[in-house]
């Protein structure tokens, strides 16, 4: 009855649509089709609740057990991430969000229009964006009438660029790449050496409207390092391709808003780091302590007195209000160490669980009856141990969504965490 | 749980997960008058206050040894004439159980309970009860602990309280030890829970079933004591030291006390070490934004 399979897995988007403006165009005429559905009639065609259910022995509806199958779909992808976990990362980026809000922006194929569905999807990669990256930093730039204006100045605080942009909305004009490229690589060509400079265009215009040669722009863009990154809102078009090509960046185009957004995240962790593009460099910084509630102190950036809260510098005790920031007397890098452990789960990343294999599962007194971490029963219907993964460090069971909100979440192992033993071998590797 | 029982769950019901530490090498040395009997006995008069405030409240208990972690309770399974005394005697096989660990493996210095495996084993609890559907106790972990900071174990405690944040699961804290605990300090600052070192342990159970038997509706209308403010300071990956200053590898995050040449985490080498990240070129334009 729906053609329109969008429950997990599966990409059957091709980022190849140069035809997709037809298509969508096909798609408006037809009203009834799935893609034609009213809003609050796609809550429902997107969940497809009904068909998570099914009737048990007694005539009781149950959610269906189709955990097995979503289960192995993300292993394959862990094993496909885990082999390519040991890369080096680009934890320090320094990334500009290019925004097209020319004519093209106002076009109603997104609802209610691509510039307004664009601003929710950049506001939930920001926050995305600094819970994955901590140390990392962020402006806007925004396209219109044939220039490109910067909205914010690099900076890490997500509230005042989501606020920026949220006042900001409002299209006219073409759009240019040449003046956004130019713009990108003014700013980000006077940041230290160790950050990965990075560009991420949202374009939404099928044209560009250049006051020179944009190919210029793009060997500057190439020479300063500058990863450039485009995500179409409405075909292919070659010029973008060049720039991610030339660039190293990746260019895709949006079907519609929720792949739209998968594109946008797919940007949100740390992307590889490529040797010669970020020098490695020992960065000196300092781990001030919160002061107590109640003491009263004036704060170095808004020189108010201030109760409470607040930050001190250890070299120069001046008090500072957020992290993380510099220090306005002394220039030391402050940072708080949980902004800085929030990545180390990139740098230990867990093993894969193994599978169970069927030779064990048949011979059911060597298996634990249940989950090691949330003591859910590993036995299936009728007594029979049901499908369930181990740690090939500790030897431990898991159920299989442990498993997932483990590897995906936790990123720790219970099980090697509560043994001591298990701990030594890790500390030696 | 029976369907039925489901529709009477409303945001003041519970479900407590209590982190017990049962490190042999704290409680023997620790002069604070509150010998480990008592401590139970408050414990466990807690514990039943709980299940008596909401006939649908849950708890589960944990034990944090020194080798070993364990589920040693769950209301849930419990059977119904019995509240939380069937704790004791689960208590006392784990500890048992996890002295015999540290026979087979000789005692280095190292005395410091497993908190990021009890913190895992929770939040792995936590998870499973709210995966079963939409209608679930308000779940929240409370941390009765005493032993000092393992710094060894900095990675995966902090990963356990992101996990939590991201979750919006509040870990609360009750610190039994001597010193203010710095991996329980920011546990509970950054996910939001509350963090107490009492004064006078005789009056345990009084601290406890004032600050943390309410559940987390009433919370929002109890005037908190203020916190004494967070130790923020990292510990360094090469000697584990703790400190206020230090130099960051640029690719992988690492913390180094000194400048080294070469990261031993990853491996890169590096360049001449910056003082300062240079605020001319950065923040040219910060001051009037």
């Amino acid at each position: 009855m729906f053609q329109h399979n969008n429950n997990g897995g599966g990409h059957q988007y091709n980022t190849n649509t140069t035809n997709q403006q037809q298509s969508q165009a096909e798609e408006e005429e037809e009203d009834n089709d799935v893609e034609g559905l009213e809003a609050w009639e796609r809550a429902y065609a997107d969940e497809r609740s009904w068909e998570s259910l099914q009737e048990d022995e007694s005539g009781l509806l149950r959610p269906i057990d189709n955990k097995t199958i979503q289960h192995a779909q993300y292993r394959r992808r862990l094993r496909t991430y885990s082999s390519s976990a040991r890369i080096q990362k680009g934890l320090i980026r320094f990334l500009y969000i290019v925004i097209d809000l020319s004519r093209a922006a106002g076009e109603m194929d997104f609802r209610p229009s691509r510039m307004f569905v664009v601003a929710k999807q950049v506001e939930a990669f920001i926050r995305e964006f600094f819970d994955q990256n901590p140390l990392s930093q962020i402006g806007l730039i925004t396209i219109k009438d044939g220039v490109a204006q910067c909205l914010t100045d690099l900076g890490g605080s997500p509230e005042s660029h989501i606020n920026a942009l949220m006042g900001k909305l409002g299209c006219s004009g073409d759009a240019s790449l040449q003046n956004a490229l130019d713009l990108v690589h003014e700013y980000l060509n006077q940041i230290p050496s160790y950050g990965h400079r990075e560009a991420l265009i949202l374009y939404s215009a099928l044209s560009t409207c250049d006051p020179g040669d944009i190919m210029d722009s793009i060997q500057k863009c190439k020479k300063a390092k500058i990863r450039c990154s485009i995500i179409g809102l409405s075909a292919e078009i070659f010029i973008c391709k060049h720039i991610c090509q030339e660039t190293g960046g990746s260019y895709s185009v949006a079907l519609d808003e929720a792949h739209l957004k998968e594109l946008v995240l797919e940007h949100a962790p740390p992307p590889p780091a490529i040797a010669e593009f970020a020098i490695s460099n020992l960065i000196k910084m300092g781990f001030p302590q919160r002061a107590g509630e109640g003491v009263l102190s004036i704060c170095s950036c808004h020189k108010e007195a201030k109760f409470g809260g607040g930050y001190t510098c250890p070299r120069c005790k001046a008090r500072v209000c957020e992290l993380p920031t510099e220090c306005r007397i002394c220039g030391l890098t402050l940072v708080s160490s949980p902004h800085l452990a929030r990545s180390y789960h990139h740098l230990f990343p867990i093993t894969p669980f193994d599978d169970v294999p069927p030779s064990l599962l048949k011979n059911s007194q060597l298996l634990p009856k249940s989950c090691f971490g949330c003591q859910q029963s590993l036995l299936g219907p009728a007594n029979l141990p049901g499908p369930s993964v181990a740690c090939p460090k500790c030897k431990q069971y898991f159920c299989l969504d442990c498993d997932i909100y483990i590897h995906e979440s936790l990123h720790n192992c219970p099980g090697c965490e509560s043994f001591k033993q298990s701990k030594l071998d890790r500390g030696t590797e | 749980m029976t369907p039925v029982s489901r529709k009477l769950y409303t945001d003041d019901v519970s479900l407590l997960v209590v982190l017990i530490d049962t490190n042999p090498y704290f409680w023997s040395t620790n002069n604070s008058g509150l010998p480990y009997s008592k401590f139970l006995s408050h414990l466990v008069a807690f514990l039943n206050s709980i299940l008596l405030l909401n006939q649908l409240n849950q708890v589960v208990g944990i034990a944090t040894g020194v080798n070993s972690c364990g589920y040693i309770y769950d209301s849930s399974l419990a059977p119904p004439n019995k509240r939380a005394e069937t704790l004791l005697q689960k208590l006392e096989e784990f500890v048992i159980k996890d002295e015999e660990l540290s026979a087979e493996d000789s005692v280095d210095g190292i005395k410091s309970s497993l908190l990021s495996g009890s913190l895992s084993m929770a939040l792995c609890y936590i998870q499973r009860v709210l995966r079963s559907g939409s209608l679930h106790p308000q779940p929240r972990i409370l941390c009765l602990h005493g032993s000092p900071d393992g710094p060894g174990q900095y990675v995966a405690v902090m990963n356990s309280i992101f996990s939590a944040q991201r979750s919006m699961l509040p870990i609360d804290s009750c610190v039994i030890g001597a010193q203010h605990s710095a991996f329980l300090q920011q546990a509970s600052h950054i996910t939001g829970g509350i963090y107490s070192k009492p004064q006078q342990l005789d009056g345990l159970f009084q601290y406890l079933s004032t600050l943390f038997a309410t559940d987390l509706h009433s919370r929002s209308f109890i005037q908190l004591h203020k916190s004494v403010g967070v130790d923020f300071r990292a510990s360094c990956f090469c000697h584990k030291s703790t400190i206020d200053m230090g130099y960051i590898c640029s690719v992988c995050l690492s913390i180094f006390c000194k400048p080294h040449k070469k990261c031993s985490t990853c491996g890169s080498t590096f360049g001449q070490p910056q003082a300062t990240v240079s605020p001319t070129n950065l923040k040219r334009k910060a001051p009037d934004s």
